[in-house]
């Protein structure tokens, strides 16, 4: 007698981890269940309680504490709890309460051990709580890709075609194209009437107008049809960049109709497709340095948005696109910086020009403002020196909000005198930060320790940093107070569920992914590295240097590393989506936009960064002393 | 014979042993000599058996019992591991609407066991516990008639009936003027209705394993909202 419990198989069945076992693990789960109800605002599991069951909610809604009674997590129908418990010696660890009236499927302990021995999947699971599923969600993003081999020519298109009666003159036609300044045309038959309206004949370009008509002195009134090119080479419009390259090398011809249900849509050239390369950052960067006037230079940026979206949409992934794109700010200061000392002269005393903040830290993206300053030579005097400086300040920070990296709200800028020192003044400056931290002071000087070298003598940037880092490492206090700030911008946990916007309110439906995301984590990420004198500057750098000198605890900062990685591609993603439906591109996110995909995984990794700013209060705390 | 009510029987786990000399089958007289809890258990410290029976219609003279589903719980657990169905052979032609309501087929009861032949692995399963039912007019009084034409003996034991918890408790809700004035009426006390005011999911009805777990979550409910696990099962059972 097989005892079907069908409402039950298929409830489970539906969700995560059980949705990935086989047939016969899922009845053998099924069978071993045990339900018990819990009326609303009863505890289910308290601190420290023996615990043999996972608990699988079936219909209400439960929140798990912390050991200090903060909410820790809120789960609905089909959430899993009491694996953390069941992996650590069967002590509970994160007490469970029904807030609402809930029911519950307790699958046995023998079964979950069971499980976890046989299916890794399940085990990755359960075991890595919501980190796993993060780092899996990171990595099936990031096949490294080219961009050729990955777009498609429909990505190309500019304009329809033009489209030409056989029937037109050749002047007539060579006119239209002088007027829509285009290399080719289209021609068709009106006669030529098939099923599918198809009344694409030829095509005639400019070389066909040189070869066959001025040429051979053939008289303009003739009709078109009689020098079009009527040996039709084309390509559907879902075929690759790459292909299209292949096929106008292979027949030699420049213009290629693209046609979708075999109508053409448009018409591509050899220039579209180098083009198209050259929005390559590497080509970027080189055409930057082309540039002679800061006019050039700001109609060389208005480029730059489509170079950040290609890369996205090359699956770059974030560590990638931040680098590239704090390489084409750094670059275009380096060009500001030439030309204004071609304008004002060479510099009367060595200076290095800083890049701080997220260009510092190699993660700039698309929406930034410019945060610089100077280091002047020790010999620099403000009343010799002072008016070149200002000069050659006020014109790099006005080229560069020119090419749209807006000038710093905080006016932390070079134009600033404040942030024109020498360099035993910024010692002096840091060392007096650090030993005599507070916060206030700290939370607005945060941005100078990242800092990097962009221009002039940049080692002395290297040397500034090595300094900081010998005075900062050992001092408890400054880290304490460094840590306190970093704490200050709390990740939107419980945002992503209907009930707790109800029960909080105020939300106004969206989240700075930079506020909320990418900045508390650089923060945090900041005072770990600080505390272990790592010379990176980038978190991703930092992290490995964090993971290596061991000061978190296993797999902690591995789980960093994806939460950082997922909340920055989700940002530079609607990003290049914004930019792509001509909106202004913003750091804030609106939960309607995104996909299931991307607001589970997003909670996940705000759970890491909740986790680790709790560890940061915890390391750093300043009764350590 | 027929139909007790609670004041009829005072005391059940006394009533069984008697049941148990006066009866001729020897499965049910090991059933009743198992006899069941003094009526001052507390509910904390019974076992519980949720029982429902599907039938091939609604009167227990004509008609029988096609399949049957039990799981045994308590206060805190109700255990599926534990849980049995069977289809039944019916004794009377199973009519054609039935096989539309219950989605069980011809070919389904063709080899299935008539109700002897499963009677002491049932009996088995209820022994010593609480059965607990939603609507005992059909569980009892199906089980008692089908016996009796089987065997030519009926049975009877003690059941919760959480179809009755419900319709008192809607009683005193709507009860007196006041609450009349509030609007406030009885509402269905259906089993699939009753679960929906204690925020339980939906099933799919008339397949008697799943009714018989929905009726023991229901009553998991109700004893949650309604009593204590102190309360004496005297208080529930009927």
């Amino acid at each position: 007698m097989e005892v079907e419990l069908l409402e039950i198989q298929d409830f489970i069945s539906q969700y995560a981890p059980f949705d990935q076992l086989p047939a016969e693990a899922l009845l053998e789960v099924t069978r071993s269940v045990e339900i018990s109800y819990y009326r609303a605002d009863s505890r289910i599991i308290d601190f420290g309680d023996k615990i043999h069951d996972l608990y699988m909610i079936r219909s209400g809604v439960v929140e798990i504490y912390r050991r200090n009674g903060d909410l820790y997590n809120r789960l609905d129908q089909g959430k899993l709890f009491g694996q953390m418990g069941l992996l650590t010696r069967n002590k509970v660890r994160f007490p469970a309460k029904a807030v609402k009236d809930t029911l519950l499927y307790c699958i046995p302990e023998f079964i979950f051990n069971d499980l976890c021995e046989r299916y890794e999947d399940f085990a990755d699971f359960v075991e890595a709580e919501d980190s796993t599923r993060l780092k899996q969600a990171v990595e099936s993003k990031s096949d490294d890709a080219n961009a050729l081999t990955t777009s498609k020519v429909k990505t190309l298109l500019t304009r329809e075609p033009l489209m030409l009666a056989n029937s037109s003159s050749i002047q007539s036609v060579a006119q239209i194209m002088a007027e829509e300044n285009i290399s080719a045309a289209l021609i068709t038959d009106p006669d030529v009437d098939d099923q599918q309206g198809n009344s694409f004949v030829g095509i005639i370009t400019e070389h066909d107008l040189c070869a066959k008509v001025i040429a051979s002195g053939l008289s303009v009134d003739n009709p078109v049809s009689e020098v079009m090119s009527t040996e039709l080479i084309s390509l559907d419009h879902n075929a690759y960049i790459f292909e299209a390259m292949l096929i106008m090398l292979r027949y030699n011809v420049h213009h290629l109709p693209i046609l979708k249900n075999k109508q053409p849509i448009g018409l591509i050239e050899v220039s579209d497709i180098i083009r198209y390369e050259s929005q390559n950052s590497l080509l970027f960067v080189s055409s930057i340095f082309q540039q002679q006037s800061t006019e050039d230079l700001v109609l060389l940026s208005t480029q730059l948005k489509d170079c950040f979206v290609r890369m996205v949409n090359e699956d770059a992934n974030s560590h990638m696109v931040g680098r590239a794109i704090s390489e084409i700010g750094r670059s275009f200061k380096q060009r500001l910086l030439e030309l204004a000392e071609e304008k004002f002269g060479p510099p009367p005393v060595p200076y290095c020009f800083l890049a701080l903040g997220s260009m510092a830290r190699d993660e700039q993206l698309i929406v930034t403002d410019q945060d610089n300053a100077f280091i002047l030579d020790n010999s620099y005097e403000v009343s010799q020196h002072g008016e070149y400086f200002e000069k050659l300040a006020s014109f790099v920070c006005d080229g560069l909000a020119a090419c749209g990296y807006s000038y710093c709200t905080g006016d932390i800028m070079a134009t600033n005198p404040e942030y024109r020192k020498t360099q035993s003044q910024w010692e002096d400056c840091f060392a007096d930060w650090i030993d005599n931290p507070n916060p206030q002071a700290l939370l607005n000087s945060s941005i100078f320790f990242d800092l990097t070298g962009v221009y002039g003598r940049v080692k002395w940037a290297e040397q500034l940093n090595g300094f900081i880092l010998r005075r900062a490492r050992k001092n408890n206090r400054f880290l304490a107070c460094l840590a306190r700030n970093a704490l200050n911008r709390k990740p939107p946990l419980g945002f992503f569920k209907d009930f707790v916007m109800e029960n909080d309110g105020r939300h106004n439906n969206s989240i700075n992914l930079k506020r909320r995301g990418t900045a508390p984590l650089a923060d945090l990420i900041r005072v770990h590295a600080l505390a272990i004198g790592s010379q990176s500057q980038n978190s991703f750098d930092r992290l490995e240097d964090i993971i290596e000198a061991g000061i978190l605890p296993k797999s902690k900062g591995a789980d960093l590393q994806h939460a950082m990685e997922l909340i920055s591609l989700v940002r530079l993603r609607h990003q290049a989506l914004d930019i792509e439906s001509e909106i202004e591109p913003d750091n804030n996110i609106e939960p309607e936009n995104m996909s299931d995909f991307e607001r589970r995984n997003l909670k996940d990794a705000f759970l890491v960064l909740s986790n680790a700013q709790n560890f940061l209060k915890y390391r750093y705390s300043a009764n350590k002393l | 014979m027929h139909n007790f009510t609670n004041k009829e029987i005072l005391n059940w786990d006394a009533f069984l042993h008697v049941k148990a000399k006066e009866s001729k089958d020897l499965r049910l007289q090991k059933f009743y000599n198992t006899g069941t809890y003094h009526d001052e258990t507390k509910l904390s410290d019974i076992d519980f058996v949720a029982l429902d029976f599907e039938t091939t219609g609604l009167d227990s003279q004509q008609n029988s019992i096609i399949s049957i589903g039990l799981v045994p719980f308590n206060l805190q657990r109700i255990f599926c591991r534990k849980a049995k169905s069977w289809y039944i052979n019916p004794q009377d032609n199973l009519k054609e609407d039935s096989i539309i309501i219950h989605g069980i087929t011809h070919s389904d009861l063709e080899d299935a066991p008539d109700l002897r032949r499963i009677l002491e692995r049932l009996l088995d399963e209820l022994a010593g516990k609480v059965v607990v039912v939603h609507y005992r007019r059909i569980e009892r009084d199906f089980f008692d008639r089908n016996l009796r034409a089987l065997i030519n003996e009926g049975i009877v034991f003690p059941v919760v009936d959480t179809m009755q918890i419900e319709a008192d408790i809607q009683r005193t809700h709507s009860q007196g003027i006041i609450n009349w004035l509030k609007g406030r009426r009885s509402e269905s006390i259906r089993l699939a209705n009753s679960r929906l005011r204690y925020s339980l999911p939906t099933y799919q009805p008339h397949d008697a394993l799943t009714d018989a777990i929905a009726t023991a979550e229901l009553l998991q409910a109700q004893i949650r909202h309604h009593f204590s696990p102190d309360t004496a099962i005297k208080k529930l059972w009927l």
